[in-house]
């Protein structure tokens, strides 16, 4: 499982990045979720998010899933690429798997690496 | 050996039908309405037959064997319901006819609403809704604009268990609702503390799948309605998993307000790509001018020598027609034959059998596959499609289950289990049947430790061979181009 240090993390699995403003699903997300298929980002440029409200939808071939906020927000870019590209968020989710860029988010509230490490630690049996 | 396309048969020139002569005069077509580019197949009688037999022997059915998918609840589908919903009285009547020439239909219809109100302990009930989820979307419009008549309008959340039917979230969502997620606690039960945290003056209600999805029955389930009702909010109930419950417990006497039947499911009429569904919704005294309209009623009532005159009546808050005509007429005559044919009785028996039935295969399997709430369950249960030592998924099960001749359960739903195998037997079948099932699931589990590539690359028996899952969902073909079109495309 692929926890970077440099992130923060919420309890549905989302990533922040405080550096760069910008949020995704995490490695264990994905690997649950298992072949992504389809994903729509649900908010668009100038928009505020609020921590915790849906930023894109995400399906696989298991299931259909939301992807939340991890942070309140003014969103700057969306990453349009995932669209037409869905598996990024399989092979790169912290990278070119990026969903959302904010503005303004404060990352208190989340989880750091070693907490989440934890936390995903705990839901495996 | 794959059976072409219907197109790859056509042929130029073949014709299946031989058009009588018109017996009115010949019309021309508009030339705006004339095309000479048509792609329809050309082929004989014959072929045609054969092709979509052909097809038909490539499909799984509950006639041809055991069907445990987990929440579908694929019983036997008694013939004489077919019998009956042929009757010519039934076929050869139209919804628009005068009331007084569709009598028995109407008949027919207050009785089934009459039997599916003392089954549930509702007091008024509609037939329109045309399958499950259909009902859910006419019970949450219930709900909502039963909170607007009382003048409160700040109402705008639902609340849904996250072991409920993923239909629920969808129905809610779809009338502009917030969904807000109740956690399950250690026992598979709604998570007390966490409802009640949920509950205040915005709550609309509670969708509540009682037996949940992991085929348990909630515990609580008087306490959940009463923190529900606390608030304000209504409790509604899917009934999708009535099955279980049948003759034993009536929903509205823990406090449900409006439940959704699965007719398709628990009465017994074709679904799965046979369908068409039905989904009648119950609601208590208070819901009840919120019905859709119309529904069938007594206009006039009967005595010793004159039956009573039924039609339509119109609720005086309903929220409109949800459904063209009356509903799925001809599902509804087979639930009505399901009905009559069981009797009080028999039906509480199915809903014990349903419930034994599941127990024994759980009681089977539990020391082969890791049950995550191994406690009684009702109709169904969910297992963990994971073996020790052995990296197989459920779908590796689920696929290896067909070489068995078995079609698999329900895979990776609910959500909340892992890999999840949600097993429903159903009351229609026998001791033979549920043995040779736990029998090759508890072979399957070997398979992994000692042969897994049988499993990856399952199934081996039928036409086709691991299908490519991701490919299809990203790679999606919808067009009914001929063939040769596509290619160029």
């Amino acid at each position: 499982m692929n926890i970077p240090s440099n992130l923060k993390y919420t309890k549905t699995d989302e990533w922040f990045d405080p550096a760069s403003g910008r949020m995704g699903l995490s490695d264990y997300a994905q690997s649950q979720l298992s072949d992504i298929v389809f994903v729509e980002i649900v908010v668009a440029v100038g928009e505020t998010v609020e921590a915790g409200k849906p930023i894109a939808s995400v399906e696989s071939v298991k299931a259909a899933a939301e992807s939340y906020a991890a942070v309140s927000g003014k969103v700057v870019v969306v990453n349009e690429s995932l669209a037409d590209a869905p598996e990024i968020l399989n092979s790169d989710p912290y990278g070119a798997g990026w969903m959302v860029q904010v503005e303004g988010g404060d990352a208190s509230g989340l989880m750091n690496a070693a907490a989440y490490e934890k936390y995903c630690a705990e839901r495996a049996h | 050996m794959t059976e072409p396309t219907i197109y790859e048969l056509s042929s130029p020139g073949r014709a299946g039908v031989t058009f009588p002569d018109p017996d009115v005069p010949r019309a021309k077509l508009p030339d705006s309405l004339l095309r000479a580019d048509l792609p329809l197949p050309e082929l004989a009688e014959v072929d045609v037959l054969r092709h979509y037999v052909n097809l038909s022997k490539y499909n799984y059915n509950v006639d041809g064997g055991f069907y445990p998918l987990g929440s579908c609840t694929m019983k036997y589908n008694p013939k004489i319901n077919e019998d009956t919903a042929r009757l010519p009285g039934f076929t050869f009547t139209h919804p628009l006819q005068p009331i007084e020439t569709v009598q028995g239909n109407l008949a027919l219809m207050y009785t089934l609403q009459e039997w599916l109100k003392e089954i549930s302990g509702f007091t008024a009930m509609t037939l329109q809704p045309a399958a499950g989820a259909h009902g859910e979307l006419t019970g949450v419009l219930i709900m909502r604009a039963y909170h607007k008549d009382r003048g409160d309008a700040k109402r705008v959340k639902m609340l849904i268990p996250d072991s409920a039917h993923g239909t629920n979230p969808a129905s809610s969502g779809m009338i502009g609702l917030d969904v807000v997620q109740i956690p399950s606690d250690a026992r598979g039960n709604v998570d007390l503390a966490a409802l009640k945290a949920a509950c205040d003056e915005t709550v609309v209600g509670l969708m509540l799948t009682n037996p949940n999805t992991l085929g348990l029955f909630d515990e609580h389930v008087e306490e959940v309605v009463k923190i529900v009702h606390e608030c304000g909010g209504l409790v509604y109930g899917d009934g999708a998993n009535l099955n279980a419950l049948l003759g034993i417990l009536r929903p509205a006497d823990v406090g449900i307000d409006v439940m959704h039947f699965n007719l398709h499911k628990t009465f017994s009429t074709p679904h799965g790509g046979g369908g068409p569904g039905s989904g009648p919704v119950g609601v208590t005294e208070k819901l009840a001018e919120f019905l859709p309209s119309p529904i069938v009623g007594i206009l006039e009532e009967g005595n010793d020598d004159m039956p009573p005159l039924f039609g339509f009546i119109t609720q005086k808050k309903t929220i409109g027609r949800v459904k063209s005509f009356h509903g799925h007429f001809g599902v509804i005559v087979r639930a009505y034959t399901y009905i009559a044919m069981h009797g009080a009785d028999g039906l509480r028996q199915v809903a014990e059998y349903a419930v034994l039935n599941a127990n024994y295969l759980r009681t089977r399997l539990n020391k082969t596959y890791r049950l995550p709430f191994d406690r009684i369950c009702m109709h169904e249960f969910v297992a963990e499609g994971k073996v020790e030592g052995s990296d197989i998924r459920a779908l590796d099960i689920a696929k290896r289950l067909m070489d068995y001749d078995f079609h698999p359960p329900t895979n990776y739903f609910p959500l909340i289990v892992h890999e999840a195998l949600m097993i429903e037997p159903t009351e229609t079948e026998n001791k033979v049947t549920l043995d040779a099932f736990a029998d090759a699931l508890i072979k399957i589990a070997e398979e992994a430790k000692t042969q897994p590539e049988l499993l990856h690359e399952a199934p081996h028996k039928t036409p086709f061979g691991r299908m490519d899952e991701v490919k299809a969902a990203r790679e999606l073909v919808l067009c009914c181009w001929l063939p040769e079109d596509y290619e160029k495309k």
